[in-house]
């Protein structure tokens, strides 16, 4: 790849600039711990989808009778 | 329930989900404003670099992209946890409204996010690789992505307020689009995107002043923090100013479809014309106050005439409190609105209808008559549908102590912000002349610049507090009229949501406290020498 083309340099950008970090490390560590911890931990272990955990292909039965039995006196 | 919450905790999987969403929201606001609040501080000092080519300039625009940095990077992702809630505590409201409530959401990430993440790219790598012009329109580029996401974010959280542009579905059980622009552009959205963002520059301005009163008190960096107060105190005092003016038009849209929210917010009992604006009143903090047998709430102090004013541009203007919008009222222009008894009868006529209609549908035995003429009384009833969950009438009353209170923290402090930053400009240009003569503000005594460094938790309270009063205000609807939360609520166990509620609590002030952290050794470290 020639080094004055516009992907090297977008590679070069990225590339020089995270070898030069020095209080980006900290944070970009701090981003995928925070991600591994909301995508992995959490959504994993307890954010499941709950409709299609208790519905799935039947959503909107499933949502009305849930609706209309919730306005049931 | 509200006073179940607060004072005897109740476990119910409606509560649970309620404050589980409202402490992650609440987080989620404490990055997001700094970003906003910062993008514009960073901007401006990047572009008196470009403008003067002085490296001093250069220097304050990297400290100030800094902490900008910091505060984006433990803010990403802390929205997408209320995502997860939508799909998990709150599912029958996401099938019910996702059509609706998803796009702009999912607008959002793909565009506005995408546009910030690859322009702050280039403001922290490109300052020897792109042009000066092109790293400065990469600093406010930055801005605007962040300034994008907000607007469908507010764009979303408007039609909660005042859903429009959808058509219920009765085969598919959810409310579809029919028209994007009232969507995206509703009055609603465009109101609240002007309030908040500029809400969110005074944090950034606020903030900004603080850290350079620090740096003034330690007699250190005196430049960088002489000039970075300028910008501050320019841009916080025009937020504060427009703040003011948007908040202004906010209310007004408030009064006109959410009439309850507006009761709420001044402790109006009774309405009626030439209603007063209510400064302060005694409303106890922590009960519903007697509203139904009280004339209004004691001790008040108001400004004749205001509220009617300001919610309908005309000082005898007619304004409903929560008495009128209970048993239903007639406007001076003739204008019925029904009781809530009768909006309930409604609801009750447009759910009932729901099911018959699905019943008649898949029954093979029906020839379409029956699903035809239920489906001509849903559609009739439909604007009540939510009031079929009411049982009793007082329910769809908020919590009036928090919104009234809410609502005058946020304007109180607004006030102040306007006199500060005014302040803060007159010491910065030593105006008037006459009384910085044996005085500057280089050199003031300690509490000064401590009054600064105080009012950057005060700027977070007074962002927070209009949260309170626009979720708060909404109660008990996920959906203004729609949707109440225990209609929208999943079917969970409530010992598995309140598990959730405190491991985001840790995990929300462990980053909280994180990024305070570095954000002052930062601050300790100043600019680059």
């Amino acid at each position: 790849m020639r080094k004055d083309s516009f992907l090297y340099r977008v590679y070069d950008l990225y590339a020089d600039g995270f070898r030069s970090m020095r209080l980006g490390r900290t944070l970009w560590a701090i981003i995928l711990i925070k991600l591994f911890i909301i995508f992995v931990v959490l959504k994993l272990f307890f954010f499941p989808n709950f409709l299609k955990q208790n519905a799935s292909g039947n959503e909107a039965s499933f949502v009305a009778g849930s609706l209309v039995e919730r306005a049931s006196p | 329930m509200i006073q179940n919450l607060f004072l005897n905790i109740d476990a119910g999987t409606i509560d649970w989900s309620r404050a589980q969403f409202a402490l992650t929201a609440i987080y989620h606001w404490l990055f997001v404003p700094l970003t906003l609040g910062l993008a514009v501080i960073m901007g401006i000092a990047e572009t008196q670099y470009y403008r003067t080519k002085d490296n001093f300039w250069k220097k304050a625009a990297k400290f100030w992209q800094k902490l900008f940095g910091v505060n984006f990077a433990m803010g990403v992702a802390t929205g997408i946890i209320l995502e997860f809630e939508f799909g998990t505590n709150w599912s029958n409201y996401s099938w019910f409204v996702g059509d609706i409530f998803g796009a702009p959401l999912a607008v959002e990430g793909i565009v506005a996010f995408f546009m910030e993440s690859t322009f702050v790219a280039v403001m922290f790598f490109g300052w020897k690789k792109v042009s000066p012009g092109f790293h400065l329109v990469s600093t406010w580029l930055t801005g605007l992505g962040a300034t994008i996401s907000a607007w469908w974010i507010l764009v979303a959280n408007a039609w909660m307020q005042y859903p429009v542009g959808c058509e219920f579905n009765p085969d598919t059980m959810r409310n579809e689009m029919v028209s994007f622009a009232d969507v995206a552009l509703s009055p609603f959205a465009v109101g609240k995107f002007c309030h908040t963002v500029t809400s969110a520059w005074i944090i950034g301005a606020v903030f900004c002043v603080g850290v350079c009163c620090w740096y003034l008190m330690k007699k250190r960096d005196t430049k960088l923090a002489l000039e970075s107060m300028k910008i501050g105190a320019w841009v916080g005092l025009v937020a504060a100013l427009l703040a003011a003016a948007t908040g202004h038009k906010s209310a007004q849209d408030v009064a006109a479809v959410q009439p309850m929210k507006l009761a709420a917010m001044e402790a109006l009992y009774n309405g009626g014309t030439d209603i007063g604006l209510t400064a302060v009143a005694w409303v106890n903090p922590f009960c519903q106050p007697d509203y139904a047998n009280e004339e209004s709430a004691p001790l008040k102090i108001e400004m004749p005439y205001a509220l009617s004013f300001m919610a309908t541009n005309d000082i005898h203007g007619f304004v409903p409190g929560v008495n009128d919008i209970l048993n239903g009222y007639t406007t001076p222009d003739g204008k019925v609105e029904p009781s809530i008894d009768e909006k309930i009868e409604r609801g009750k006529k447009a759910i009932a209808a729901l099911s018959a209609y699905r019943q008649a549908k898949f029954a093979s035995s029906d020839d379409g008559t029956t699903a035809a003429y239920q489906l001509g009384i849903l559609k009739e009833n439909m604007p009540y549908f939510g009031y079929g969950y009411i049982k009793d009438k007082n329910d769809i009353v908020p919590f009036i102590p928090v919104n009234f209170w809410a609502f005058r923290i946020m304007v109180g402090l607004g006030c102040l912000f306007i006199l500060f930053f005014a302040v803060v400009l007159a010491g910065a240009y030593k105006f008037p002349k006459g009384l910085w003569k044996k005085r500057s503000i280089e050199s003031l005594p300690a509490w000064h610049y401590w009054v600064a460094i105080i009012l950057i938790p005060l700027g977070y309270i007074a962002s927070e507090s209009g949260w309170l009063v626009a979720e708060f205000g909404r109660q008990p609807w996920t959906i203004q009229d729609m949707l109440p939360t225990w209609a929208a609520v999943s079917d969970l166990d409530a010992g598995s949501v309140a598990l959730t509620f405190f491991l985001f609590l840790i995990l929300f002030t462990t980053m909280l406290a994180v990024e305070i952290n570095i954000l002052l050794k930062q601050i300790k470290k100043g600019p680059e020498k």
